[in-house]
């Protein structure tokens, strides 16, 4: 079963349940007969237990299962609550943590069986003999001794450049002094008190390390006492008494660190750590605990420290971020409720336009406040949908690089934009696209070491993937600085093939032979490679393109390279528009495509190959009349001006002959579904604000 | 399904035994002067004539689309779809929104909306398709019901790509 999917909610929960089982066995110890505490931490102890059982984490279940049924014996009266047992739980509690920490960064539990903790559990499940007992109770008065106070900051592991440093502070004339702090056991705010340790030997000394770190310690991530390695000129007593200053603080621990000793130590310290999870024989090490001159870790501290040493060598990132996933249909039914805002926001515009008598400048103004509410509602919600592109690009250089194996030619990738942010659903089809450009430009483009040479070229061809925003669009370019597109080879390519006829070939300009290649079937790569070349790419690029509303286009300079521009809109989901009337429908364009309104008399029109252009400012424009593309009767009569809206597509312009203009609104796209495909240039429909329907123009179908 | 019946006995009995119990409602809407039956369960609405806004370039039986809750939804023509003469907008024509699992939501105008009647299965009699003609390809059965003969329309089964 995968239940990877639950591994988050199980983090939460188990931080939870192991939160509530701190207080509880903290109220446990002063209050050993209080059966409603006794219950509850039977009960999240309980819970753990199948909740680690159910996600596959053995040692985790093992650990609670034990912890359980020492629960379970002191509910029934079996056993009485001892201080010794109460230090076993809290290190039980304090390994689940380091579990449940495993788990966060890793996905996995680690290895850690904590033996020696679960053999401690059964021990007090058993009772045990009278020997075991004493030998037990020594070495639990031991670790209860190891995990409150002493010497603690021998067992503390220095990074080298931390030695680097005390040893460079040592030399400078400052002392280093190991400091145990310990917390009363009743102390209700401990990160607080610790706090106040920290800034008051703060004030006197240097805090090297803290053990747990700093950042734990806020977090009240200990038990009673932490540990802190610190300079300072000033001496050991002085130290003491800030960090005692502090009030709830029962006691500090300090000593002089000699810098050698300390590393032996640390060595010894591992060494020992490593035998204690072979499970050395407990009571032996525990014996050894007790005489103070051997000073060897005790089995709690050892524990403790051992997966701490190794969580500190590995800070690796976080499996699960502190971030909230939702559900990409959750995301779309917000998306249609902010649609449906402003559709009722569009309604009431309309309103107060019809009804200029009862218009005020009061009911003005709230519309106005009621607009910029739902544009950023929009904007928010549109982000919230939003992903970086890096998710798709990430790939690319280790494509380039196949490639460059693969073709034997020499090749680098610059990226940049990678952080630009697209539409999911646009995202997420883009990848291919990209992924047949870049192939393009490594096989076609790019030429070959030598032929680079000859050129004067850098012999290591280079691709670049530019992503950027600009406007309400986002542009991707593909550009490399290799041959470039040859015009030629491509107008007789397609005399060749028969795509157009010799004439037209001749009259066609290099900007529209080069359009040829995005037709389907059309590859000039002499050869078939796997690379590229079947002829199926840049066709795909486009219409693939296309589906999400953008537009792609070459510009190429022989022998110096080709850019492949990428146009695609932030979003598919609302878009500014102009809306126009064509005959009695109203339809709606793209603000994006539109270039400029102009209003021409008929005169103006002139004839190219039977066909009706305007010149305009030195270009000439075809026109198309909407109502004979649309088959509806235009309500104007032919004397009258034309009113022409001129949208671009890529660099060619179309003039669309209108009815009349309505205005710019904000409309929200809903699809026409399945039955309408048949029509093209259709690319959606609208609700207008009085609930009528209003279908949506796609320019880039019309030219 | 017919396969399956013949080829699992188990089956077969467990069917005859729904048939004897199992009861089907239609609404019963009116095209000219036939009468034709839609299983309820694939209903979503019924709605009133509105305005429909057309789509161009689509078979004339593609009225266009109209907004139900915010919803853009296709609406056909029934008449056309059954070879008759056009819809001719009165004050009982109104458009029934079916709940298509492949489509989604799609209006169908009919002249007039009558009745609900309980069919039981034995009173269903499925017809055979064999003829060309379109109209009788969308009535999968016929339903008796008071002495009077309903043709049952199978909308969820058409198949518009065709078209």
């Amino acid at each position: 079963m995968d239940v990877s999917q639950y591994l988050e909610i199980f983090l939460d929960e188990t931080k939870e349940h192991l939160q509530n089982l701190n207080t509880q066995i903290l109220e446990l110890e002063s209050d050993a007969e209080n059966m409603d505490t006794i219950n509850e931490i039977f009960r999240a102890a309980h819970s753990l237990k199948g909740m680690a059982g159910t996600m596959g984490f053995k040692r985790m279940q093992n650990l609670t299962h034990d912890m359980e049924n020492v629960f379970s014996e002191v509910r029934t009266g079996n056993i009485k609550v001892q201080p010794e047992m109460i230090d076993v739980l809290f290190q039980c509690l304090d390994a689940l943590e380091e579990y449940t920490d495993n788990i966060q960064t890793s996905a996995n539990e680690g290895t850690n069986d904590n033996e020696i903790l679960i053999k401690q559990l059964n021990d007090i499940l058993d009772g045990g003999s009278t020997k075991e007992q004493a030998t037990e109770a020594a070495g639990s008065k031991a670790a209860a001794e190891g995990t409150v106070g002493g010497e603690k900051w021998k067992d503390i592991v220095l990074e080298d450049s931390q030695v680097a440093v005390l040893q460079e502070a040592k030399k400078q004339g400052r002392k280093v002094y190991g400091l145990n702090v310990v917390v009363e056991a009743n102390c209700v705010l401990k990160a607080a008190r610790a706090f106040l340790v920290f800034k008051a030997v703060e004030e006197i000394a240097e805090i090297i390390v803290s053990s747990p770190s700093a950042q734990e310690v806020e977090e009240e991530k200990f038990d009673r006492d932490f540990t802190l390695i610190v300079l300072s000129q000033a001496s050991l007593e002085e130290l003491i008494k800030a960090g005692e200053s502090v009030s709830e603080i029962e006691k500090v621990i300090g000593g002089e660190i000699d810098l050698d000793h300390l590393k032996s130590q640390d060595a010894a310290k591992e060494q020992e750590a490593t035998q204690e999870q072979a499970q050395e024989k407990e009571t032996e090490t525990a014996s050894q605990a007790v005489a103070p001159a051997t000073q060897a870790p005790q089995p709690a501290a050892a524990a403790k420290q051992a997966p701490a040493a190794g969580r500190k060598q590995a800070p690796a990132k976080p499996v699960v971020n502190r971030t909230v996933r939702v559900d990409i249909e959750k995301l779309d039914s917000l998306m249609n409720l902010v649609s449906e805002l402003i559709i009722a926001k569009n309604s009431l515009v309309s309103a107060s336009s019809q009804d200029q008598t009862k218009m005020n400048g009061s009911f003005n103004e709230h519309i106005e406040y009621l607009e910029s509410v739902t544009t950023n509602l929009h904007e928010s919600v549109m982000k919230v949908r939003m992903v970086p592109i890096e998710s798709v690009v990430q790939k690319f250089p280790r494509m380039i690089r196949d490639l460059s194996k693969k073709l034997d030619k020499k090749m680098e990738l610059y990226m940049t934009g990678e952080e630009t942010e697209l539409d999911r659903t646009v995202v997420d089809e883009i990848g291919d696209p990209l992924m047949h450009l870049l192939r393009n430009s490594a096989d076609h483009g790019l030429e070959s070491a030598e032929i680079r040479a000859q050129r004067g070229k850098d012999p290591v061809g280079s691709i670049f993937l530019d992503a950027y925003q600009d406007g309400n669009n986002v542009v991707i370019e593909v550009r490399d600085d290799g041959n470039g597109i040859d015009v030629e080879k491509v107008r007789a390519k397609a005399i060749e093939r028969g795509t157009v006829t010799p004439a037209q070939a001749a009259a066609m300009s290099d900007k529209e032979i080069i359009n040829l290649l995005f037709l389907p079937s059309f590859s000039t790569a002499k050869e078939v490679t796997d690379v590229s070349g079947r002829g199926v790419g840049l066709d795909v690029v486009k219409s693939k393109i296309e589906s999400l509303s953008g537009e792609v286009e070459v510009k190429s300079t022989l022998g110096e390279g080709s850019t492949w521009t990428i146009r695609l809109p932030l979003t598919l989901a609302i878009i500014q528009a102009l809306m126009v009337v064509v005959g009695d429908e109203k339809y709606a364009i793209s603000l994006g495509c539109i270039q400029i309104l102009e209003d021409l008399s008929p005169s103006d029109i002139k004839l190219v190959q039977n066909k009706e252009v305007i010149h305009l400012r030195g270009t000439v424009i075809p026109l198309i009349r909407l109502n004979e593309v649309l088959d509806v009767e235009s309500s104007r009569s032919q004397d009258e001006n034309l009113i022409v809206v001129i949208v671009k597509k890529g660099d060619q312009q179309v003039g669309l002959v209108v009815d009349e203009l309505i205005g710019q609104q904000e409309i929200v796209i809903k699809p026409l579904g399945k039955y309408m495909k048949q029509c093209k240039f259709i690319s959606g429909a609208t609700i207008l604000g009085d609930g009528e329907i209003a279908l949506i123009l796609d320019t880039n179908a019309l030219i | 399904m017919m396969e399956l019946n013949t080829t699992n006995e188990a089956g077969i009995t467990q069917d005859e035994r729904k048939k004897v119990y199992e009861t089907i409602q239609y609404i019963v809407i009116r095209l000219g002067d036939e009468q034709y039956g839609i299983d309820i369960r694939n209903i979503d609405n019924i709605v009133r004539m509105q305005h429909i806004t057309r789509v161009p370039k689509m078979p004339a039986y593609l009225k266009g689309v109209i907004n139900m809750r915010g919803e853009v939804i296709p609406v056909m023509s029934m008449r056309l779809m059954m070879n008759l003469a056009d819809d001719e907008v009165t004050k009982t024509t109104r458009i029934i929104v079916l709940k298509l699992e492949q489509e989604g939501n799609v209006g169908f105008i009919v002249d007039e909306v009558k009745e609900v009647v309980s069919l039981s299965v034995n009173n269903i009699e499925k017809v055979n398709n064999n003829s060309k003609d379109e109209k009788t390809d969308l009535i999968s059965a016929v339903g008796k019901h008071n002495g009077e003969l309903i043709s049952l329309v199978d909308l969820s089964a058409i198949n518009f790509d065709d078209n």
